[in-house]
């Protein structure tokens, strides 16, 4: 070590102060080569691929533009990018109402119960997307769903009353499941708006309803546009729905197009290609101006950086009814579709509850669960992915994340928009040109489950870089300065100092990956094959096998599982927190 | 000890135009001095701490302790912070919360180059921690110590290092009023028994005088006056240092000649004659700012026995415990005066003015010069 100091002291001047020691320089090059190999690597491909003609043995690829040509001159895209953008534009608004309604519910007014709408944080990660669709079928499918045959008994008809399998089915199944995150975003807006705006309302004689709309709305404004852009793209690049429920009866979307183009025979990637260059120009696009928006959202000055509560609106005897609101909802997103599941797990063949379904319980599905062969590798599969991948993106983004926040180095904004760069993929898409690349370059991990590795590696470094920043942008860089002049060196430094002090985000986005990871499906369906399916995979093995009670116990038991994993973050995040304070 | 000499560092602010923060700073720091860099905020004063610390690489200059060069733009010398050896306590103490107060202190000596035993480091921990009067508290969780104990803290993990230079960053300027003047007789204690050389960088002009052997006053990356604490005061060379290092008064005045006594001159100013001081030497008609400090002003019932006496009227007065401060209008002029309480007139009376020449400070007119 001490010859170091002396070859470095008498070495030429370097330009950048950045130069200045070899493991630092060999931790960053290896991370900015991850991540730029991750995030720019498949989406060439996909280009590349859009372009060309499909490689077989006798001919080799050619340019052309027929993919496009093909995807573009026929009547099904119009229909495509129609039902594409009412789905999606649907789910949107319908997420964002039920979400802001329940937001300001819980913010700003005395609705009984509030301690429920902390639930709403965690029910999207205990309920994965495939069996929140599932659970909705055999509630509201028109043959089969418990609230038809319910409602058919008592009137006495043979109307049907609801029905999934339909657009406004896919809306609302999809604006359900994803009115949870429209609560959080905009929860956090409210939560960062200065309450003596709203006073200084009230004291001007506006009731609540003229504050709630002329106000606390208005001044919410960029939120309110980044949370319906962040629900629209999620709707665009969403699988489990439109395969679900679209696909049956031939509302199909560009996710669903993209998947039925591989799963035909022979599989059209060309033309799958150039749908999903259309869907990530779309998302895209929503991304960047939810960006924009976040960054530049300052003209409303809301935030005052105080966590001061405001005073909650009494809502007098409407209370009780905003509390029915609420508990309706609490019942169609998490009370109902887990029953149903629990009920259709101890049946022997699936049948609506009566008193003689009753008498039938039998653990036979979960017996069957048990013994599935596929089902130990495919938990084994998924913990090893999860665990991988979220180790591994946890640590790389923590140096990427270091530089961005931390140095002067030139093009580090490159850097941070890099690892960014598979938020804009859907997850369809991602699987897609993950798939082509290593059919391509065969390096001799396709087919094996370090393509799944990648895949979830790409597909989740944004949100640790997410953590991370959030966590490192609180370590006052004298922190790190200060051990510099006490003579550690970089390596020591980032052990010693930053890695510690990094832990609340660390550990957060550790376990918050761990989960989203397990749950996996919409990238992992185009990429496994026997031997390396995992959890979610065999979910839907089981449901395109019609095996709905083997389904349900397996689902039930996911639910379980990922219950405890998400109590286990909560408590480790508090613990944690509450250290770092 | 420590030279430093025509540095210039710049850096990129955030919309990538390159600040200037120090141009041209040389200075020297003899052995066991305490030496303040004195500046408003964006003088380049932290940034010239931060380049001697090595944390900012400099364009160019040269920057040596004890014979050792650092940094040296011509010789491409750039020696990294850890292997300087430089104890630092930053404004914001940069105590790690991860560690409790042993575990902060103990860290230079793991790090460092020469390993020492587990035996050896805790006896010197404790050593330092006893200095600085933490050792009760060597167990406690850095984050439950209060400001004050915190400083310390930082202090000791400075000296833990036995560094050949100390440098303070605004060490004083995150406590509360009275523990920062108690802590400015504990620094000062300290570092006068240590005999650590030292440079302090702060923008508070009466920590800088009660601290200092020398002080150093920057504005815009320059440094614009070296001087003892009494001759920054007492002597400021421009109408910046007077301005910044308390307050003062200033009338824009014009040389008429000599007097008898040495570096004493006559000038004609808006409120009357007048006799000043000069360090440099004066030729009749040159034009000069004269300062003049509010406490320098007497004010008395009587005319009283100096060459600079005046009649004025009391324009306000503001009673602020340990003196009184006036406007008196001289001439249509308004001077500040500062004055003990046992003397108070009320607004509207006529009163004599006194001014020590010697007090009376003439400064060039950076201004008027051009004009003259």
């Amino acid at each position: 070590m001490s010859a170091e100091g002396e070859s470095l002291a008498g070495s030429a001047p370097k330009p950048a102060l950045w130069q200045r020691f070899d493991l630092k320089w060999a931790v960053i090059g290896v991370s900015v080569a991850i991540v730029a190999y991750l995030a720019l690597v498949p989406l060439v491909f996909l280009l590349w691929q859009s372009f060309f003609t499909p490689q077989t043995a006798a001919k080799a690829a050619e340019f052309t533009l027929d993919n496009y040509v093909q995807a573009y001159s026929s009547l099904e895209t119009v229909r495509l990018f129609t039902n594409s953008l009412q789905f999606a534009t649907g789910t949107a608004i319908f997420a964002f109402l039920v979400g802001t309604l329940l937001a300001w519910m819980n913010e700003r007014t005395n609705t009984p119960f509030k301690k429920l709408f902390f639930a709403l944080s965690i029910i999207p990660l205990i309920i994965p997307g495939i069996l929140f669709v599932v659970a909705w079928i055999l509630l509201g499918s028109p043959k089969i769903g418990i609230i038809n045959l319910v409602l058919q008994n008592w009137f006495g008809t043979e109307r049907v009353f609801v029905n999934v399998y339909s657009i406004w089915g896919m809306i609302w199944v999809e604006g359900l499941h994803y009115s949870p995150m429209a609560f959080l975003l905009m929860t956090a807006a409210f939560r960062s708006m200065d309450p003596a705006m709203e006073e200084s309302a009230m004291m001007s004689g506006a009731n609540i309803f003229q504050v709630a709309w002329q106000i606390t709305l208005k001044l919410s404004w960029p939120a309110i546009f980044a949370t319906l852009l962040i629900l629209f793209v999620r709707s665009i690049e969403s699988f489990e729905v439109p395969a679900l429920l679209g696909l049956p009866v031939g509302i199909e979307v560009f996710t669903s197009s993209i998947y039925r183009a591989i799963h035909q025979y022979p599989s059209k990637i060309g033309l799958a290609s150039s749908y999903a260059v259309t869907l990530l120009l779309i998302t895209t696009v929503g991304v960047y101006f939810q960006s924009r928006l976040s960054s530049q959202g300052n003209k409303y000055s809301t935030m005052t950086g105080k966590g001061f509560r405001p005073r909650t609106i009494d809502l007098g005897p409407w209370r009780y009814f905003a509390a029915a609101i609420f508990i309706v909802y609490f019942l169609l997103i998490v009370v109902l579709p887990f029953l149903v599941l629990l009920w259709s797990s101890f049946q022997k063949f699936y049948s609506v509850p009566s008193m003689a379904a009753l008498q039938n319980l039998t653990l036979d599905a979960y017996r069957f669960i048990f013994s599935y062969p596929t089902l130990a590798r495919s938990v084994w599969n998924s913990l090893l992915l999860a665990l991988g991948s979220a180790t591994v993106i946890m640590l790389v983004t923590s140096v990427i994340c270091w530089i961005v926040v931390k140095t002067k180095l030139p093009g580090r904004w490159l850097l941070d928009n890099l690892a960014s760069l598979p938020m804009v993929f859907p997850g369809l898409v991602l699987g897609l040109s993950i798939m082509i690349f290593y059919l391509y370059f065969d390096i001799g991990i396709y087919g094996t489950i370090w393509i799944m590795f990648a895949a979830y590696i790409t597909r989740f470094l944004p949100y640790g870089l997410r953590y991370n920043t959030t966590s490192m942008l609180q370590i006052h860089k004298e922190l790190e300065e200060s051990a510099e002049m006490s003579g550690a060196s970089w390596a020591t430094s980032f052990r010693r100092i930053i890695l510690p002090l990094l832990k609340p985000g660390l550990v957060a986005g550790w376990i918050y990956v761990v989960i989203v990871s397990i749950r996996e499906l919409a990238a992992s369906i185009l990429l496994y094959s026997p031997g390396t399916e995992v959890v979610s995979i065999v979910i839907w093995e089981l449901w395109e096998n019609g095996q709905y009670v083997e389904l349900s116990a397996l689902g039930v038991l996911f639910i379980i599982a990922l219950f405890i994993l998400v109590m286990l973050a909560q408590y480790a995040g508090k613990k944690f927190g509450i250290k770092e304070a | 000890m420590l030279s430093v000499k025509a540095l210039f560092t710049e850096y990129p602010n955030e919309r990538g135009e390159t600040v200037k923060a120090a141009q041209d700073v040389s200075f020297e720091v003899p052995e066991g001095k305490l030496f303040t860099l004195l500046g408003p905020s964006g003088c380049g004063k932290t940034t010239t701490l931060r380049s001697i610390a090595g944390l900012e690489k400099p364009r160019a200059g040269e920057i040596a302790v004890g014979g050792r060069v650092v940094y040296s733009s011509k010789k491409g010398t750039f020696i990294m912070p850890n292997k300087r050896n430089f104890g630092m306590v930053f404004q914001s103490y940069a105590i790690w919360p991860h560690m409790n107060v042993f575990q902060n202190a103990a860290f230079p000596l793991e790090v460092g180059k020469a390993r020492m035993s587990r035996q050896k480091i805790e006896e010197k921990v404790m050593r330092v921690l006893a200095t600085v009067g933490l050792d009760h508290l060597a167990d406690r969780e850095a984050t439950k110590l209060s400001g004050g104990q915190q400083q310390r803290l930082a202090l000791a993990r400075a000296l833990t290092m036995e560094p050949k230079l100390l440098l303070l960053d605004e060490p004083l300027s995150n406590l509360d009023a009275k523990l920062r003047e108690r802590m400015r007789f504990e620094l000062k204690r300290l570092q006068r028994e240590l005999k650590l050389t030292t440079v302090y960088v702060t923008h508070d002009q009466s920590e800088a005088l009660a601290l200092s052997h020398e002080i150093a006053v920057m504005n815009e990356g320059r440094i614009v006056q070296i001087g003892s604490p009494r001759d920054i005061y007492e002597r400021p060379q421009n109408r910046f240092v007077a301005e910044f290092v308390g307050s003062a008064n200033f009338l824009d005045a014009t040389v008429l000649g000599r007097e008898e006594q040495a570096d004493l001159y006559r000038v004609q100013t808006a409120i009357g004659q007048m006799v000043c001081f000069a360090v440099e030497p004066l030729k009749p008609g040159d034009r000069v700012v004269i300062s003049l400090r509010p406490e320098d002003v007497y004010m008395s019932a009587q005319r009283p026995e100096t060459a600079n006496a005046y009649e004025g009227v009391v324009d306000a007065k503001l009673f602020l415990g340990e003196f009184i401060e006036f406007q008196i209008k001289l001439a249509g002029t308004l001077l500040l005066a500062r004055v003990h309480p046992s003397f108070s007139p009320v607004v509207g009376t006529t009163v004599h003015v006194g001014m020590n020449p010697e007090k009376c400070v003439a400064i060039p007119d950076a201004d008027r010069r051009g004009a003259a």
